[in-house]
């Protein structure tokens, strides 16, 4: 276990992650009028302005850095939301919070790019920080607590925080049931000897403890 | 998206959801995530690529022809990018899934399901490729090996299988989200408890469920769509 095969990095990038949250949706209010726009990924427009428009997050920042709108933060990044979130993600064991699943990118994004837009810019960028790393404490603290399953459920984890925890969870939980299951997995270097079968015969294998 | 319910989103954005959840862009990228992610070469979507690719080609003509009767340069721009995501997702989904094909090569020309899931030209790549290795392998290292170890596909002359080709590792974790519900599975074994789980024979995922799970036993949901890989 300990020289398996390639310590392959995580299979999405970071990059790629951001990528598929920026087909989210946000509002912007634009300050020009823009004709319709036909994409491939979809018909939005026209914008007004002075109006609120619903529009893919990358449309937003390509306009936000031209100038040509404000982004209106999302509802649950106000800091009166986050503040609660962080108290009950501090108060509650071992359960997440509800966020929304791109919500480490959303934010990164929003701070890069329209900071004048977001009331108390620095005060929610801290809180959301305090998130992460009570989040991250948490699924850490709990791996500690897989005992071999074949399954975990793993409700309102965010999409950042599973790519940094995918390869090791994937390889623990495989590991562990690779050792659960030795009869299932073709070990073509078991000779059979004398040797193996007295092995065989040994009481069953203590479950691994926390 | 769908990642379960959210006092953060309005009804308006769910009707977006809904209209956008049918864009090709979006089943694309819901393909490419899911060729990503899972250990195994999974259906090519021939329909969906065709469409793709037709849209794209649109595309690119119409960028063009703006440039040139000197359109908005914003619009232009915008139109780019645009055209510009498309394209990363259709080229990253062939190439992730030609990485496979080179990955496990013998294993799936010698599977019918497996070679059944390749793109016509994905079975071409795949036969030269073929020929190409073997015809190396053969004037490099098999011809100056002993009798019974020329092969490339059996370790030596009394191997029972084909040991020397590499299998996809269908016993790896993968994390997924699920969109309808999936039928009980039995997962052996009376380790079903985690930390945030504990039924007990029967694991079944509802929608909105995110779990990290065994590939192997869900191969089958996760072609009918009914989970998809994050």
């Amino acid at each position: 276990m300990a020289g398996q095969s390639d310590p392959h990095v995580s299979l999405f990038s970071a990059e790629e992650v951001e990528f598929i949250a920026e087909d989210e949706m946000v509002e912007i209010v634009p300050n020009m009028t823009i004709e319709r726009l036909n994409f491939i990924s979809g018909d939005f427009g026209p914008f007004l302005p002075l109006t609120v428009n619903q529009v893919p997050l990358w449309l937003a920042v390509a306009l936000k850095k031209r100038g040509k709108c404000a982004i209106r933060p999302p509802h649950w990044m106000s800091v009166e939301n986050l503040t609660k979130v962080l108290e009950e993600e501090r108060d509650s064991q071992g359960a997440f919070q509800a966020l929304p699943f791109h919500y480490v990118e959303i934010s990164r994004l929003l701070f890069d790019h329209a900071r004048e837009d977001i009331p108390d810019i620095y005060l929610v960028r801290s809180l959301i920080e305090d998130i992460r790393d009570v989040r991250l404490h948490k699924v850490e603290t709990s791996l500690e607590k897989f005992s071999g399953t074949s399954a975990v459920k793993i409700p309102n984890l965010s999409a950042m925080e599973v790519n940094i925890i995918r390869p090791f969870v994937g390889r623990a939980l495989q590991a562990f049931y690779k050792h659960d299951n030795p009869e299932k997995i073709p070990d073509i270097d078991r000779v059979s000897s004398g040797q193996s079968r007295v092995a065989n015969s040994e009481p069953p294998r203590r479950p691994l403890r926390r | 998206m769908a990642s379960g319910a959210g006092d953060w989103s309005s009804s308006p954005i769910d009707d977006y959801e809904t209209l956008i959840s049918t864009t090709d862009v979006e089943l694309l990228k819901r393909a490419w995530r899911n060729e990503k992610a899972s250990p195994e070469i999974l259906p090519f979507q021939d329909a969906l690529v065709k469409r793709a690719k037709e849209q794209i080609q649109l595309m690119e003509e119409t960028v063009d022809e703006f440039e040139e009767s000197g359109h908005d340069p914003l619009i232009v721009s915008l139109y780019q990018m645009d055209l510009d995501r498309a394209q990363f997702l259709l080229r990253s989904y062939l190439r992730v899934r030609l990485q496979k094909i080179e990955k496990f090569m013998f294993c799936i020309w010698k599977n019918d399901t497996y070679r059944d899931r390749l793109s016509e030209e994905e079975k071409s790549f795949i036969e030269s490729c073929i020929r190409v290795i073997e015809k190396h392998l053969d004037e490099t290292v098999l011809s100056k090996l002993p009798e019974n170890y020329r092969d490339i596909l059996k370790q030596s002359a009394i191997s029972e299988e084909d040991d020397m080709v590499p299998e996809p590792q269908l016993d790896t974790f993968v994390v997924a989200n699920c969109k309808r519900a999936t039928r009980p599975l039995y997962l052996d074994s009376n380790r079903q408890s985690a930390v945030f789980d504990n039924r007990d024979d029967y694991f079944q995922m509802v929608p909105g469920d995110l779990c990290i799970i065994r590939y192997k036993p869900f191969r089958e949901e996760l072609i009918n769509g009914n989970i998809d890989l994050v």
